[in-house]
């Protein structure tokens, strides 16, 4: 049994119509997803805006119902878990996009990470401050920064304060939300190693929600891309990025702009094969509905949502 | 080859901050030339977007001196209405966020017969309409009939982003300023936008200025580069000099913290500390010394100038010879804040 174990997770949401308002048809925007994840692994939830993929972390800790399926947690049934103060919300734990927006503007930053403290642990004022204090340092800010406001850091720096109250409980599971999709080159690379950095230390596993294959390759161990609220295609780093079997995750990987110049030809020539091999053989790889069919393994550890054989 | 679409002289852009001016973009000189891509690069706060802004006269509040030569014409010395004569027409502008540029109350036919509007009096309706439809097609929108009567909520990102390149090259323009064009989008819809302004650089023979912080946009479509750091330019070079042989410690910092899809890293490089706020800007001396701490100061310059190192490649300061990363003289030197 793995570490956190997702099983056919289906979020539907209403639309609703009419003039009583009631249910007249549902968005699928979730629609089917497994994931098994080991412990201290990261893994990679690529796709689209619009693909499911930040519907799929929001579900599994909880912020969004889940229509059907299960979500097992180190042994735990956590589906559908009520936010109360239970050990399964204790120990998953998340990191926002929008370091901006994600922070109180009115709350110090004293009171900003002892929030998850103060709901858990019975802890007096000393030694709250003195446990942000050793979550500051960890995140590598000055101590004496508790008491400033968000506004007065950098945005890498924010993005900190935020891993900062997400470690502050001493999770296991953390699901990083596109953490560094608002941030500059020179700040995502910051942000990205410090997460690296307190992976070892803390022994964390991460689901890692992104749409920036760069960043996905350069983080994760396994990989899954969604498309429609489905899966087109799982496996590792390097089953994805080396043997893309799915007309998508090809056409995707294609698209990863190159660092070298001199390549530029060369890519875009390429660029233009893909995407008329996908015109052509759209159907074959997507159904009357335009979604994905059902994974199919090819590997081990490799997946692909292919027509079943006929 | 080199044809002179725009050139920018001695352009200082300030902005008021309690009593005093502040230059966000300081002291700037930089041409354009047709048939060109030229991205701008650097981190958010180093002046990009004041630039941009600049060169089209949007900025109502700012203090710009300089001159802004576009043909024989003056930009930053023209009354308003003088400007509106040339902005649309000859400039057009792709913005970085479509939604809060496109107005949410009009449709996009009346969005982009505006422009129309405005520089051709005489246009029948019909014939607007017929344009409309020909640019939308142009930028690869499907059912660019349906498309036309509908609001910009209606539409996706890319699809909106689509209506603003249309919106800018309507009248044809022969410059074209793109801000950040496809920060906000997918990888996927982000390479048909590129493939789309590469294009329209092709027909329209125009002068593009792509103002980005993405390194690999930049190697994908720019022909020539300026890295701008702190309101100044501090290294130009054509696109393949610039990748293969960046020189100023700013460009070099800044290729080496892309997350690189080619070969494994483990730790990427980081850039000590932030981009200096307006106000606290150094004005003396090199500006990027303070995130270099390890290098000595003597190697920087008092007064760094930008100055020609081969043809076309200008680097600013001297303190590129003297730059190594600490983590290629000492092991272990990295620092997290």
């Amino acid at each position: 049994m793995s570490y956190l174990e997702v099983k056919d997770l289906k979020v539907h949401f209403p639309i609703k119509g009419g003039i009583f308002g009631r249910t007249v048809d549902h968005i699928k925007a979730v629609d089917g997803v497994s994931i098994s994840l080991e412990k201290g692994k990261t893994y990679g939830l690529v796709g689209e805006s619009g693909s499911g993929k930040s519907t799929t972390g929001r579900a599994i800790i909880g912020l969004n119902n889940i229509t059907s399926g299960k979500v097992i947690f180190d042994g735990t049934d956590i589906t559908n878990i009520k936010r109360t103060k239970s050990e399964a919300t204790k120990n998953i734990q998340m990191i926002f996009q929008d370091p901006y927006s994600s922070l109180n503007p009115k709350k110090r930053v004293v009171d900003i990470i002892s929030e998850p403290l103060r709901n858990f642990e019975n802890l007096t004022r000393k030694e709250e401050r003195k446990r942000v204090q050793e979550l500051l340092e960890l995140v590598g800010l000055s101590p004496e920064s508790i008491l400033k406001y968000p506004h007065e850091f950098s945005g890498g720096q924010r993005q900190r304060i935020g891993i900062a109250r997400a470690i502050a409980l001493k999770p296991k599971l953390i699901i990083a939300d596109e953490p560094v999709s608002a941030l500059d080159v020179s700040v995502q690379a910051q942000v990205l190693n410090f997460m690296k950095e307190i992976q070892k230390e803390l022994d964390l596993t991460y689901l890692f929600i992104s749409h920036d294959l760069g960043v996905i390759k350069h983080m994760c161990d396994d990989i899954g891309i969604m498309y429609k609220g489905r899966y087109v295609e799982e496996g590792t780093a390097e089953d994805i990025f080396l043997n893309p079997q799915h007309i998508y995750t090809k056409r995707l990987v294609a698209a990863i702009p190159d660092i070298d110049p001199n390549k530029r030809e060369a890519k875009r020539k390429f660029r233009e094969e893909v995407k008329t091999e996908y015109d052509q053989s759209y159907n074959d790889y997507f159904d009357e509905e335009g979604l994905a069919y059902k994974l199919q393994p090819v590997s081990e550890t490799h997946l692909v949502a292919l027509p079943e054989k006929g | 080859m080199a044809d002179k679409l725009l050139e920018i002289k001695n352009l200082t852009t300030s902005f008021r901050i309690k009593d005093d001016y502040h230059a966000a973009v300081d002291n700037l000189s930089l041409t354009v030339n047709k048939n060109e891509v030229l991205a701008i690069v650097g981190e958010s706060g180093c002046g990009k977007s004041a630039l941009a802004f600049s060169i089209m006269g949007l900025h109502t509040r700012a203090k710009i001196d300089g001159d802004i030569l576009y043909r024989d014409h003056n930009i930053a010395k023209m009354t308003p209405s003088e400007l509106n004569k040339v902005r649309g027409k000859d400039i057009g502008m792709i913005f970085q966020d479509p939604l809060t540029s496109l107005n949410p109350l009009m449709q996009i036919e009346e969005q982009i017969g505006e422009t129309l509007l405005l520089h051709n009096k005489e246009m029948s309706k019909t014939a607007r309409q017929e344009r409309v439809l020909d640019l939308l097609n142009k930028v690869g929108i499907p059912r660019a009939e349906y498309v036309m009567n509908q609001f910009p909520h209606e539409l996706s990102g890319g699809m909106r982003q689509r209506v603003m390149i249309a919106m800018a090259i309507a009248n044809k323009p022969e410059l074209l300023i793109a801000d950040e064009p496809t920060t906000a989008l997918d990888v996927t819809i982000q390479s048909q936008i590129l493939d789309l302004i590469n294009k329209l650089k092709d027909e329209m023979n125009a002068g593009i200025v792509l103002i980005t912080h993405d390194l690999g946009v930049v190697a994908e479509m720019a022909d020539r580069v300026a890295v701008m750091y702190a309101g100044q330019i501090v290294e130009v070079a054509d696109v393949k000099t610039l990748f293969a042989n960046p020189l100023h410690p700013y460009t070099r910092s800044l290729l080496n913290s892309v997350p690189n899809s080619d070969q494994e890293q483990d730790q990427l490089h980081v850039i000590q500390g932030i981009v200096p706020s307006l106000q606290n800007l150094p004005r003396e001396g090199c500006r990027f010394s303070a995130r270099i701490p390890w290098v000595d100061e003597s190697a920087h310059e008092k007064h760094p100038e930008l100055r020609e190192v081969d043809p076309g490649h200008q680097v600013r300061c001297t303190c590129y010879k003297h730059f190594s990363f600490p983590d290629e003289t000492k092991e272990e030197q990295h620092v997290l804040s």
